[in-house]
């Protein structure tokens, strides 16, 4: 997995609560047995104007001149701000695919969906929490001044802004020393395989209508 | 010291090791795997020369992306060559794996979500895993179980453990019996109404109260199945006598002395009398009425006999404006009546609801009455081969044809609308589904979540009627 430390990019404000993982990446884009390739795809129902196909050049789809990230201002955005409830719904890993195909590194939310909050950190990309009130006030700078940059530091935990501002923020000590680190975690677990062994069977023994069964 | 919750047991009884930054390892008792979100997993371990931990703790089935038609021809009979690859890819993986698939053509094949519970691959006591959100309804069997991401279908394939980090724990209690014509739906739908959508937010939901233990084995899954609509990855109901005898005989369930053993254990998964939750809600079941939704997100529901709301009533801007958007997309008027909202097409299936008990609900309603003209389509999708042929064997498939609903065979269907079978845009659907998202069923369409015996009545009916006045 890539490592994160730390990034500073382009933000986009995306100001709507709610948004679903149907709506990040649609359905039929699901049909892909790879991980790559759902950049072009993502928030189609909200980019596009017309109903997206798989496999189709996105290039000469009419746009929605509406869309936050269609402006020209917000081109090579990397750092989306959201609202709360960030990611709800399926627990699709293609919607964190797509955000990370996209050029996102990080979403900013006052929250986000359980599932989807954990994919993001099995894919480079971080999540993270401020407070409404924080979140308010960089949404309000975001929209008023052209090429707003955040800087996110894994390592500090911290958000900045362009004036030097620091919001810090929590995160869970294993997700962030994978991410730190861009640590394989079937690796690390792997290295307790004696200990996964040991458990397994003493729960043979203890409740073998566990195992084998319906073979 | 104050006793244990559900969850607390459960998770105890799986902590593989408990590791100093607070995270903990924790063993998988039961893998469920498909096609969409499991191919990019089978690839990983390939990639880094990995085997699955324990084959016997998964098993397959294709059920996104499969028709509703056509079976006879299997896989070719997959119009979608994209689809196809995909339902192949899952034959393939496990077969060169070597785990348990129920292929397309297998009765036994269905919605992962059917097919565990109906096999007795869902046990009591179980931890549960797939790579889809509404893995939450084996909760219903006293299981801890819910949906992860594709990374995580490749970390329980190569170790049968997750990293986790323990969630709170929060009661939804339904006090009192329910009225004629009320089901478990329609208590989830006021649970999410009540609670919103991010309303069990980390946290692991436990149902109880009277209402939930007079509930089949379906009713619970419907409600622990919709659990993750209201923000909660794992929803559970404790394990009683009805669980049991839904689990009892089933093909993966042990029998004979190692029977009597699990059932000994089994009685032990309910939380202590001296359990503490971290939230408790409760709700009275005599105030619970047929539900419907009528925005773009599972808190946008009213009673029956209720109105559209009106933005203009709403004081929090974000609430109003998304009230707003919702209206849009949905193409409703403040205040209308909810009886007023006509009807496109009409959806029974789903892993909420299109098990037996679902369709048997919906055929009470139809029998000897016929679906509106209005109606572009009409459809029932059996949750899996299995409960197509006891529906058959009940004479429920003759009830729905001749009331002029169609009779599909079993998958995920136009709940996600993967397959051919969709919302055109702009259409009403009365569906027994889980999600109204924008575009859910089909780009444009608009859905509206409903019991199955509800949804039965909208086609009757071509909009939304109260389903008791049916009933009487």
């Amino acid at each position: 997995m890539r490592a994160f430390t730390q990034h500073k990019g382009l933000v986009a404000p995306m100001d709507r609560s709610n948004v679903d993982t149907d709506m990040i990446i649609p359905k039929q884009f699901l049909k892909s047995i790879k991980r790559t390739g759902f950049g072009p795809n993502l928030f189609d129902a909200l980019r596009y104007l017309d109903e997206g196909q798989p496999d189709q050049d996105t290039a000469n789809r009419p746009l929605n001149p509406d869309f936050v990230l269609n402006q020209p201002r917000y081109e090579n955005a990397s750092v989306l701000l959201a609202r709360s409830n960030f990611g709800c719904g399926s627990s699709r890993e293609h919607a964190p695919w797509a955000l990370d195909d996209y050029g996102f590194r990080v979403i900013i939310a006052p929250s986000f969906a359980d599932i989807f909050y954990n994919n993001c950190f099995k894919n480079g990309l971080l999540p993270v929490v401020l407070e409404e009130n924080v979140m308010e006030q960089l949404f309000q700078e975001a929209e008023a001044v052209e090429g707003y940059q955040l800087t996110v530091d894994l390592e500090a935990k911290t958000v900045v802004t362009p004036s030097g501002e620091s919001f810090g923020f929590n995160v869970d000590n294993f997700r962030r020393h994978c991410l730190l680190n861009g640590l394989d975690d079937i690796g690390v677990t792997l290295e307790d395989a004696e200990q996964i062994r040991a458990y397994e069977n003493q729960r043979r023994q203890t409740a073998p209508w566990l195992f084998g069964a319906g073979q | 010291m104050a006793g244990k919750t559900l969850y607390d047991k459960l998770w105890d009884d799986h902590l593989v090791k408990q590791r100093d930054d607070g995270s903990a390892l924790i063993y998988i008792d039961r893998q469920l795997l498909h096609e969409v979100t499991s191919p990019q997993a089978f690839e990983g371990l390939r990639l880094a020369n990995r085997k699955p931990w324990r084959i016997d703790a998964n098993l397959a089935t294709p059920d996104h992306n499969v028709p509703t038609t056509n079976r006879a021809q299997g896989i070719e009979g997959i119009v979608d060559p994209v689809s196809r690859i995909q339902v192949e890819t899952l034959d393939k993986n496990c077969d060169e794996f070597g785990i348990l698939e129920f292929k397309i053509k297998d009765q036994r094949q269905g919605i992962v979500h059917v097919i565990g519970p109906e096999q007795g691959a869902t046990l009591p006591g179980m931890t549960i895993v797939c790579g889809d959100s509404h893995t939450s309804t084996h909760g219903a069997f006293g299981c801890l179980a819910h949906g992860i991401g594709t990374s995580e279908v490749e970390h329980a394939l190569a170790t049968q453990c997750l990293v986790q980090t323990k969630m709170k724990n929060m009661l939804v209690k339904v006090n009192g019996q329910l009225g004629a014509g009320v089901t478990g739906k329609d208590i989830v739908l006021a649970v999410i109404a009540k609670i919103g959508t991010a309303g069990g937010t980390g946290h692991a939901i436990e149902f109880g109260g009277e209402a939930i233990q007079n509930l089949s084995m379906e009713g619970r899954m419907t409600i622990c199945n919709m659990a993750i609509e209201a923000g909660a990855r794992v929803g559970m109901v404790a394990v009683d006598g009805t669980t049991i005898e839904y689990v009892k005989d089933r093909p993966f369930s042990p029998k004979g002395e190692t029977w009597d053993a699990a059932v000994k254990y089994w009685r032990t998964l309910h939380s202590d009398s001296d359990a503490v939750f971290d939230k408790v809600v409760e709700l009275d079941g005599a105030d619970i009425m047929p539900q419907v939704s009528w925005g773009t997100s599972p808190e946008m529901v009213v009673n029956v006999t209720g109105n559209v709301p009106d933005p203009a009533k709403e004081e929090d801007p974000i609430k109003r404006e998304g009230i707003e958007r919702a209206l849009k997309y949905m193409g409703l008027r403040p205040n209308q009546a909810i009886t007023d909202i006509k009807l496109d097409r009409v959806f029974i299936g789903s892993c909420t609801n299109s098990r037996i008990e679902d369709l048997r609900e919906a055929a009470v309603v139809v029998k000897g009455r016929k679906v509106a003209d209005s109606l572009l389509q009409a459809m029932v999708v059996p949750g899996s081969g299995l409960v197509k042929a006891q529906a058959e064997a009940e004479g429920l498939d003759r009830i729905f044809i001749e009331a002029g609903l169609e009779w599909r065979d079993p998958g995920c269907s136009m709940c996600l609308a993967m397959n051919a079978d969709k919302l055109g845009q702009g259409e009403h659907c009365a569906s027994t589904s889980n999600r109204n998202f924008e575009g859910r069923q089909g780009f444009g369409g608009r859905t509206h979540l409903v019991s199955p015996a509800m949804a039965a009545a909208a086609a009757i009916a071509g909009h939304f009627v109260d389903v008791r006045e049916l009933l009487n």
